[in-house]
Parts: C-alpha cells; sequence; structure tokens
C-alpha cells in the first residue's frame, strides 16, 4: 500500500488514458462520493428543476457541459491562478462558461430554457462546479479532471433524473411529458399528488432518495 | 401610504409566501451546511440580509444604466447576455467592500461572520435574487424592499431550522437518515407550514 511505485506512474502516464485509477473518477460520485447525497453540493438546482423529468435531463447536460470545460480550464491554468484571487477566477471562468450554455439552450430548446428560469444562471453559483474547481481541478492535471467532472455530472444527474421521475409520476402521473397513470384510474378515484409538484415535494423526495442512498452505501453522519 | 402599503405587502410575499429557500430552493448549501447551531445561523442569517439589501440595488443600477438595451447609457447596445457574469462580480465586489466596512466599523461583528462573508459571494441565494429581480422588472425601490425581505426570509428559515436541529440532537434516527436526510424531511415540513401563507394579503 504504500510502496512508491503506485505513485511513480503517475508522472509518465500518458496524456489521456483510461487505467484503474481513471476509472474510479468516474465511477465513485456515482455512489460512495455522490455530489449530492455524500458531498451535499449542488442541492438548490436538484430541487429546483425537477418537476418534470425533460427539465431535469437538459439541467444535467448543461451541468455536465459546464463541469468539464470548467475542470478541465481551471485544471490548465492551476499554476497561474494566484491563489490570493482563484475564487474570482474561478468564478469569471464558470460564469462564461454559463453564459455560452445560456445561449446555446435559449436557441435550441427555447421552450425549456424558459421553464428553467434563473436556475440556468445559478449553475454559476452551483456549489458542485466551484467545489470541483477547488477540491480536484486545482490540484490536479486536465484529463483525471475532465473524468472527475464527466463522474461528478453524472452523479449529480442520476440523483437528479430519480428525483424528477418520482416528482412527475406523483404530481402528474407523467413521465417525459407522456401520461403514464391511465384514464380509468382517474375514473376509479385516483388523484394526482399536487403536493409533488410544489416545493415541499421535492424536500422530501430528496430526504427519501438521500437516506436510500445512505443506507445502500453505509455512509453516516455523526449527527 | 399607499406606497408604504405596497412595499409591506412585497416584503410580506417575498419574506413567507415565496421564501426564497423554502419556495424556489435557493442557498440550500450554505442553509444545510450552517444550520447545525443556532449562534452561527444567526450570524450567517444576518450577513445575508445586509449582503441582498446591498446587493439587489446595485444590481439593479448595473442592469438599468449598463445592461438593459431599452435604458442603458451605451445608445441602446444590448449587453443583457452579460448579466450573469457582471452579477456575480458585483455581487463578489460588494461581498468584499462590506467585508472591509465590517472590518474597519464593527470588528465583533466581523469576527462572527468573518468566515461566513466570503462563502455568500458563491451563496445561490444572492444570485437569485438579482436574477429574479430583473425577471420580475422591479423598480429600484422595490428592488431594496425586496432584497431586504428575501434576506430577512432566508435567515429566518435558517434560524428555525437550526433550532430544530438543536432539538434533533437527542433524538433516535436511523443511520441513513442522520444529518442530511432528516434536515431535508424537516424543511419539506417547514416548506408546507410556509406555504399556508399564501394568499394572505397586505
Amino acid at each position: 500500500m504504500s510502496s512508491p511505485a503506485v505513485e511513480l506512474p503517475a508522472k509518465r502516464a500518458p496524456l489521456i488514458s483510461f487505467n484503474k485509477k481513471h476509472r474510479t473518477f468516474v465511477a465513485d460520485p456515482f455512489s460512495d462520493n455522490n455530489p449530492i447525497t455524500v458531498q451535499v453540493l449542488g442541492i438548490c438546482s436538484a430541487l429546483a428543476v425537477t418537476v418534470q423529468v425533460k427539465q431535469a435531463i437538459v439541467m444535467t447536460a448543461a451541468v455536465i457541459a459546464v463541469l468539464c470545460v470548467s475542470n478541465v480550464v481551471i485544471s490548465l491554468l492551476r499554476n497561474l491562478i494566484p491563489p490570493s484571487i482563484r475564487i474570482i477566477v474561478q468564478l469569471s471562468v464558470i460564469a462564461s462558461l454559463v453564459i455560452v450554455v445560456d445561449q446555446v439552450l435559449q436557441a435550441f430548446v427555447y421552450d425549456i430554457a424558459k421553464a428553467l428560469s434563473v436556475f440556468v444562471g445559478l449553475i454559476i453559483t452551483n456549489c458542485i462546479i466551484m467545489g470541483r474547481a477547488e477540491a480536484f481541478a486545482m490540484a490536479n492535471k486536465p484529463w483525471p479532471s475532465f473524468l472527475d467532472g464527466v463522474g461528478n455530472g453524472l452523479g449529480y444527474g442520476v440523483i437528479l433524473i430519480v428525483v424528477s421521475i418520482f416528482r412527475e409520476l406523483l404530481g402528474s402521473g407523467a413521465l417525459l411529458g407522456f401520461q403514464v397513470v391511465p384514464q380509468a384510474a382517474y375514473d376509479a378515484g385516483y388523484e394526482n399528488m399536487g403536493l409533488m409538484v410544489l416545493a415541499p415535494g421535492a424536500f422530501i423526495i430528496l430526504g427519501l432518495a438521500i437516506w436510500a442512498q445512505r443506507t445502500w452505501n453505509g455512509y453516516a453522519e455523526e449527527n | 401610504m399607499e406606497i408604504l402599503q405596497s412595499y409591506l405587502s412585497l416584503g410580506a410575499k417575498s419574506m413567507f409566501v415565496e421564501n426564497i429557500l423554502l419556495a424556489y430552493f435557493l442557498g440550500m448549501c450554505s442553509f444545510l451546511a450552517v444550520s447545525k447551531k443556532v449562534e452561527t445561523a444567526v450570524g450567517l442569517g444576518i450577513a445575508v440580509i445586509f449582503v441582498l439589501t446591498v446587493t439587489c440595488p446595485a444590481n439593479w443600477l448595473v442592469h438599468q444604466f449598463l445592461l438593459n438595451p431599452e435604458t442603458n447609457l451605451l445608445g441602446g447596445m444590448d449587453l443583457s447576455w452579460l448579466s450573469f457574469i457582471t452579477f456575480i462580480a458585483v455581487i463578489a465586489a460588494m461581498v468584499q467592500l462590506v467585508e472591509m466596512i465590517i472590518d474597519r466599523y464593527s470588528p465583533a461583528l466581523y469576527n462572527s461572520l468573518g468566515i461566513f462573508l466570503p462563502l455568500i459571494a458563491v451563496n445561490c441565494a444572492i444570485l437569485g435574487s438579482s436574477l429574479f429581480m430583473v425577471e420580475r422588472e422591479y423598480a429600484l425601490d422595490e428592488s431594496i424592499v425586496f432584497g431586504f425581505s428575501s434576506g430577512a426570509g432566508w435567515a429566518l428559515a435558517i434560524i428555525s431550522m437550526a433550532a430544530i436541529r438543536w432539538r434533533l440532537r437527542y433524538s433516535h434516527i436511523p443511520a441513513g437518515l442522520k444529518g442530511l436526510g432528516i434536515t431535508m424531511l424537516m424543511t419539506g415540513l417547514m416548506a408546507m407550514a410556509f406555504m399556508t401563507f399564501a394568499g394572505i394579503q397586505l
């Protein structure tokens, strides 16, 4: 475990490779180190954009794009950024990327961009992006940083999509906009849970999702 | 009198009915991280009220005179796509300024808020309020009221949550639900309680 051989190959590693260590960068955030349920990053948007599955998917894509590019850019700049102003530098890199993403969303999926409203802009202050830039990209090479971005983005997306599936299914009886609960059920007295569409539903579903995930991977907090 | 009434109405609406945390989920990260003790929650709450009351009108001015193509001083140049980066720059600068002013005039407050002030720059409640303010087309005076009452609503939520979590220390909670999970469920219940304010008009 302490043998230096584990450390050495990193120095001579090719620019792009996909060995076991790199796989963990992508796989870890799914369970043991999930950005939402374990690192407690990026909760705001996880709650706000999960009324419909479609919104959650678009949001995930936007976050993955920003996270990967910002991780790579910050990793490339990591030796040039003076520590005292690093937060401003990180914020301006992230903000520029979010502007690009916002313009792309408005150009191609205008309806969803409108539905996401201010939450596209709030990717800037999404703690996942800042958190990974600060915790990972500032200390690692571009390729691992890119993989870290992919992994954390996907780990974020999984929770987002799970929460949105429950909220859309229970709240409006639909999935991806298609009616799933049959009309016969409504005729028999079934009703949509209005609460799921509103804010409290989001908190409660995410709370339960966190409980399930933490029971599964055995992570527990002190208090 | 009428104008005062409209301020009160806007204030109550953004503090209770459309609470920035419980209805729009903004500022969740620091809400979860800093709601373990009442004292720190009070400190961060006050800091957020302070910064929001300053940044909302500041960003209103920037938006009105620089970014909005209809009213800016640049002859109608459309810079509205730059709003994200300018708002975050204004917020970061304001937080720095507020930090320096507090340090100069009230070292005691500075010491208790010290670590939270830099955190506030990336608190999404701050940026979110500025973006909402633009989306809802508030006037300058309204933006001040909105900034203050949003901050007050956020502070109210975090202080009550800190008090609940303090009581909860002696409860028997399943291992996986401890910390984040139970806080989420309680926030949900709190959001439900705040929703009952809906429809109240002043």
